[in-house]
């Protein structure tokens, strides 16, 4: 599929353009741009420029030395990655992980996935030239990063859900602090969507920008925000309940618009969401241990596991064999954001130049995420 | 594999007729990811498809289709016509483990560097040069 | 007597010193503390992120640590306009001949930070096949900040510590 193939050679209509990886509206990735005028033709997605190669590494080391280099990818969302990790080499080491920490991986896990939103809300808000937005937003964000910080101890890589559990414990002060920041953050929800999402020249510049259909979603292979803004219904925590889901109430929301705006309103919907399952948790939080014991090294059976967690931006998923070594024989990371890149191109077509950055961030894409 | 988990395993002659099984009759349009796996003491290497479905109430369950071909000439037809989602999924397959998806549209270095021209890095013989 | 003598000439040799620090810093080399002084406050970075080091300058631009405040925004369109490049953790095989063609494209006089030990030695990811251990061979670095990723205020000491740099520049080129 060349260019050639589709547009005459000496058509000097067509422009070749080429969008990151030094530009504003593209970090750490590329685009390029097949331009007609102001009409973007074609456009094909250059990745890898933080491909880092971690499974590869992910072989030469064992079990419990892969967590901290896991979490590296996507450092927003940092505990997200790890769950399905850790539920994946429980399942191959059967073992059972006591319900506190059960219970704490849920809390750990969508305290990550707010602040994972926030960040992404703020930054499309920046695109749009809505500068409350990111000034808000970070800074919001960062009450939640406090609260992570007293729960785990690090500001974005906490190393906190591993294999058996959690590393540690919850101090008694942060329930306390956690409960305080849901309530305030309740309110300021709302002062969100007054602000941002009824503003009129946010719904000008995303509505009916970038619409995937719920056909597409599918068959591109859409996941979490993306795939619920076009009115596909997955969420893994529904779907296949795990952890201490089974327990706690929430919704999943969808929307069906598959615009831009709805890819953004989606996330705030799931932060309301996020915000009840916290405040359940740190409620109805069981009383005991709250990870297994395990060696360093710990030796993990011979089989093949392929779990799956919801992180922020989707389904995420680990495939692992093990061969009985201490290492994995083959760990494969399945990130939303790599099974949401597909979905670019086929809406980067017959849109403005001036659209572009809001449909490429509206896809909450993460391109460290998706390199690996 | 646990409950709700199924692998089935077939050959690259008739993935195609089992992918299009398994999504129209079975119901199984949405794909989750596709890795490689690399077996150097069968000689052999192996793609393996996890689809998921969009159908309510088997939403819980991911299929894994995969085959196995010969480590010394690994062609296997893509199935971008069943599953469009698998472009780019298949291309780092290509990349990472050296296996041909005959019919692809584009085999280009997704994630490697473009000058890249060591082996396949996924391959259990590929030393990383760090170790 | 000669006690107060000796005091009295002190005090003049100190006077005599200060005189000389201040025609050093005025008037000896006026135009090199002005440009200097011009250049520190207004530290334009380029947006190049090359990892995840990204999220705590993102972090550092917000609303709670304010990079503004010394004069750095977070991102800026124009490669010829900006003076400073933030390299934002690891460095790949595929992104080094971009960041060497970026940092040939600006304009002179600049400065680069390396941010997060990615950038410094490979850090976390040293037994990588796509990764540059360090960035030291492709483009020179003024100012390491440590730490991965280091925090938000690590990174604005990073920032301060260039000023600090730029502003006892030797010669007027800022370098």
């Amino acid at each position: 599929m060349t260019l050639e193939s589709e547009f005459s050679p000496d058509s000097d209509r067509i422009m070749s353009v080429s969008l990151g990886p030094q530009h504003p509206g593209a970090g750490h990735f590329r685009v390029r741009l097949w331009l007609d005028g102001d009409y973007v033709v074609r456009s094909e997605p250059d990745a890898g420029y933080v491909h880092r190669g971690e499974e590869k590494m992910g072989e030469y080391r064992n079990y419990i030395q892969n967590v901290p280099h896991l979490e590296r990818p996507v450092i927003l969302d940092s505990s997200n990655i790890l769950f399905p990790y850790a539920t994946g080499v429980d399942e191959l080491m059967n073992s059972k992980v006591p319900a506190r920490g059960q219970y704490l991986r849920v809390i750990m896990s969508e305290i990550n996935r707010i602040i994972s939103h926030m960040y992404f809300i703020a930054i499309q808000g920046y695109f749009q030239g809505h500068t409350t937005m990111i000034a808000w937003g970070m800074g919001d964000r960062d009450l939640w990063i406090d609260l992570a910080e007293r729960i785990a101890g690090a500001r974005v890589t906490f190393a906190y859900i591993i294999p058996g559990g959690v590393r540690n414990d919850i101090p008694e002060f942060a329930i306390e602090k956690g409960l305080k920041t849901c309530d305030w953050f309740d309110k300021r929800m709302d002062e969100y969507e007054k602000i941002y999402f009824e503003n009129p020249m946010v719904h000008q510049r995303s509505d009916h920008i970038g619409v995937l259909s719920r056909e597409d979603a599918i068959a591109y292979g859409a996941t979490g925000t993306v795939a619920r803004a076009s009115g596909l219904k997955v969420d893994v925590r529904k779907d296949e309940p795990y952890s201490a889901y089974p327990d706690l109430e929430f919704e999943t929301p969808v929307m069906t618009q598959g615009d831009a705006w709805a890819r953004t309103y989606v996330a705030l919907l799931d932060m309301r969401e996020a915000v009840k399952i916290i405040r359940q948790a740190l409620k109805k939080l069981p009383s005991g241990p709250v990870r297994l014991k395990l060696g360093p090294q710990p030796r993990v059976p011979a089989g093949e596991v392929y779990s799956r967690t919801e992180a922020a931006r989707g389904e995420m998923s680990y495939h692992i064999i093990s061969d009985g070594s201490p290492r994995p024989y083959r760990l494969k990371i399945g990130v939303p954001s790599a099974k949401n890149l597909r979905v670019l191109p086929h809406l980067l077509r017959d849109v403005h130049v001036a659209d572009i950055p809001v449909i490429y961030w509206g896809l909450n894409y993460w391109p460290v995420e998706s390199d690996r | 594999m646990k409950e709700r988990r199924l692998k089935v395993t077939t050959t690259p002659l008739r993935i195609g007729e089992v992918g299009l099984f398994v999504r129209d009759t079975l119901g199984f349009d949405h794909i989750s990811t596709v890795s490689g796996v690399d077996w150097i003491a069968k000689n052999e290497l192996e793609v393996v498809y996890f689809i998921g479905s969009s159908k309510p109430g088997q939403q819980d369950f991911v299929l894994a289709v995969s085959e196995r071909v010969a480590r010394d000439n690994p062609v296997v037809p893509t199935l971008i016509a069943v599953w469009k989602g698998a472009d780019y999924m298949e291309r780092e397959t290509h990349e990472m483990f050296g296996i041909n998806f005959q019919g692809h549209p584009n085999q280009a270095h997704l994630y490697l560097p473009e000058d890249w021209n060591d082996l396949p890095p996924l391959r259990k013989d590929y030393v990383s040069p760090g170790r | 007597m000669v006690v107060a003598q000796q005091q009295k000439t002190g005090a003049f040799q100190v006077l005599v010193g200060k005189i000389d620090d201040v025609l050093q810093y005025a008037i000896g080399d006026p135009m090199r503390y002005l440009a200097n002084w011009g250049r520190l406050y207004s530290l334009w970075p380029v947006h190049l992120e090359t990892a995840c080091c990204s999220v705590e300058v993102g972090a550092a631009a917000g609303a709670r640590f304010d990079m503004e405040r010394f004069g750095t925004l977070e991102a800026f369109g124009s490669l010829r306009a900006c003076d400073l490049i933030i390299v934002m953790g690891t460095v790949t095989r595929k992104l080094a001949p971009r960041l060497k063609l970026v940092y040939d494209q600006m304009a002179e006089p600049k400065w680069v930070i390396a941010m997060g030990a990615c950038s410094i030695t490979g850090g976390l990811y040293f037994d990588s096949y796509n990764v540059l251990r360090g960035i030291d061979d492709i483009i020179p670095v003024d100012v390491y900040v440590p730490g991965c990723p280091p925090r938000a205020e690590a990174f604005l000491q990073g920032l301060v510590l260039l000023q600090e740099k730029i502003r006892k520049a030797p010669s007027l080129s800022g370098r």
